[in-house]
């Protein structure tokens, strides 16, 4: 490139000036540092190799792909795998051990805790809270009440096919009727029952409800399921009435809208969006938490 | 520059340019429109930008009512609808969004933006009584959390009497609606949260995997909330990755 005629040289200065002059004020034409030009022009030549090396241009039918084969896609995924490689070998085996033989070997549940954790607070707290702490409708995971079976296969089963999961056919699907809604019951009987319940989880009933016909309905229509003496049976997730633990709240209102129409909790099913170890690692941090078999 | 007199280089015409505001600001414009062109007009041609996938369908039109509350809520102003094709983006949300799962997405939900997280799988990730009662108080289910409570969606009832014209609008855009989806649309919005209707068999060969179901539980009309969750709810769920290959579409 040419160095542009000068104007005039500023007396002061020494330097060439533009021509341009304002009210007796001539501009200085002082050339751009000889280092930031250069620079300027390394920038151009580095672009042109870019653009060789990496995808660039488009073309007619797709785009140029460049010399070094790279994608972002490519990579993110070469790189999830040789992450999920290091960390089979840093796991020792967890993908192929049982779930008993996690649970007796310290190195490897110390690994399987330490996953479950990281993937519980993504995954699981916004329901079950942080630590399992639990939230109205959503079970705490931190004590020793168990809805489904509490066995490691069977927290496992739980976690990977959820609870009436719309997503999964293996899902836990077992279903409370609702009572009130479908006429089953009618409105003074759901009363009863709901007293009944109370009366089962050591609560004082209403006064004046009628105890001998809810006792009655209860067997009739709920002990099938929550026994006859309101104990529950964790193979149909049937809750146990006598404890002092309530998903919904204890006062005979809340008792007798779960009986009109329950809620029938769903978990989702979670074998799409975990992998297997991370399923192992869940199954045994939440059993940490609470008191599983 | 051959031409022997006056003496006038390349450097001092390039002088008019500058000392000319709006000859400068045409050069401007013709330098940009140069890199627009090779950006932009491509992706409009070329048939690899959305990838062929299985498993895109128009959205239902209760799921299309729940994404417009989405928009008129400005929710994609803390949760983006993009996983981006980063590690750790992929492994707490799972595989990279694709051009695909946007295609009917008039406008696109991508965001800009993350005081939430990312949104764009959140379907059946969460139980419906879980997304309900998280609009209706976000810190009764997250104690940390700064989204605003949107209780008032839930007693809302949906307003849905424009449906076939949202449809309409769509297909003028693009969107593959066909005229018995348009004339079924009202229809439909009932339809997919109650089961065992009559038109639900129908309504599944319109809308090949969509949810049926009562999606708010504890009213008997239609919610806002209920077509909210119900656009939630599918977010991400349509393309299939057990059957997509990946490998096939490297951007």
């Amino acid at each position: 490139m040419s160095a542009p005629k000068h104007g005039e040289i500023d007396p002061i200065s020494g330097q060439g000036t533009t021509g341009h002059e304002w009210d007796g004020i001539k501009e200085l034409n002082t050339p751009l540092p000889r280092w930031w030009l250069w620079t300027f022009y390394a920038c151009i030549l580095w672009s042109v190799g870019y653009w060789i090396v990496y995808p660039s241009f488009p073309l007619i039918s797709g785009f140029a792909p460049g010399f070094a084969g790279y994608s972002s896609r490519g990579a993110v995924m070469a790189e999830i795998d040789s992450v999920r490689a290091r960390r089979a070998d840093a796991a020792a085996g967890l993908a192929s051990a049982s779930l008993t033989q996690i649970r007796n070997d310290p190195k490897m549940l110390e690994i399987a805790l330490a996953q479950g954790k990281t993937a519980f607070g993504d995954n699981c707290a916004p329901c079950h809270g942080a630590g399992g702490a639990g939230a109205k409708g959503f079970p705490v995971l931190a004590d020793d009440d168990w809805l489904w079976g509490n066995s490691l296969d069977e927290m496992a089963a739980t976690i990977t096919h959820g609870i009436r999961a719309a997503t999964d056919d293996q899902t836990r699907s077992t279903m409370m009727p609702a009572f009130g809604k479908d006429g089953l019951l009618k409105r003074d009987e759901v009363a009863a029952v709901a007293n009944h319940v109370r009366v089962l989880g050591q609560l004082e009933p209403e006064k004046g409800a009628n105890l001998a016909l809810g006792a009655n309905l209860f067997s009739e229509n709920c002990a099938v399921c929550h026994g006859a003496e309101g104990k529950g049976d964790r193979s149909l997730g049937a809750p146990n009435l006598t404890d002092a633990i309530w998903l919904y709240g204890s006062d005979v209102a809340a008792i007798s809208a779960t009986i009109h129409n329950p809620r029938n909790g769903v978990m989702p099913a979670w074998r799409d969006r975990l992998d297997p170890v991370t399923i192992k690692s869940l199954t045994l941090y939440v059993q940490s938490l609470g008191g599983g078999r | 520059m051959s031409n022997p007199a006056p003496a006038q280089s390349l450097w001092a015409r390039h002088a008019k340019i500058e000392t000319n505001s709006i000859l400068l600001l045409i050069g401007i414009l013709i330098a940009i429109s140069f890199g627009g062109l090779i950006e932009i007009a491509p992706l409009f041609y070329l048939q690899s930008t959305v990838e062929k996938v299985e498993g895109m369908r128009p959205y239902t039109p209760l799921e299309l009512a729940g994404r417009n509350i989405y928009v008129r809520e400005g929710c994609y102003l803390c949760h983006s609808q993009m996983i981006r094709a980063l590690r750790d983006e992929v492994e707490r949300y799972g595989n990279y969004s694709l051009a695909a799962e946007s295609m009917y997405d008039h406008p696109f939900q991508w965001g800009s933006k993350r005081n939430g997280p990312d949104l764009a799988r959140i379907g059946e990730k969460y139980s419906d009584d879980w997304h309900l009662a998280h609009l209706n108080e976000p810190r009764a289910l997250v104690p940390q959390s700064i989204m605003p409570s949107y209780a008032f969606l839930s007693r809302t009832p949906l307003e849905y009497r424009a449906m076939a014209d949202h449809l309409r609008v769509l297909r003028t855009e693009g969107v593959p609606y066909s005229d018995e989806m348009i004339e079924q649309s009202l229809a439909d919005v009932r339809t997919q949260v109650d089961p065992d209707s009559a038109g639900a068999d129908a309504f599944l060969k319109r809308y090949p995997k969509a949810k049926l179901r009562k999606f708010d539980a504890s009213h008997r009309e239609i919610t806002e909330a209920e077509a909210l969750i119900a656009y939630l709810q599918m977010l991400g769920t349509l393309v299939d990755f057990k059957l997509y290959d990946n490998k096939a579409n490297l951007r």
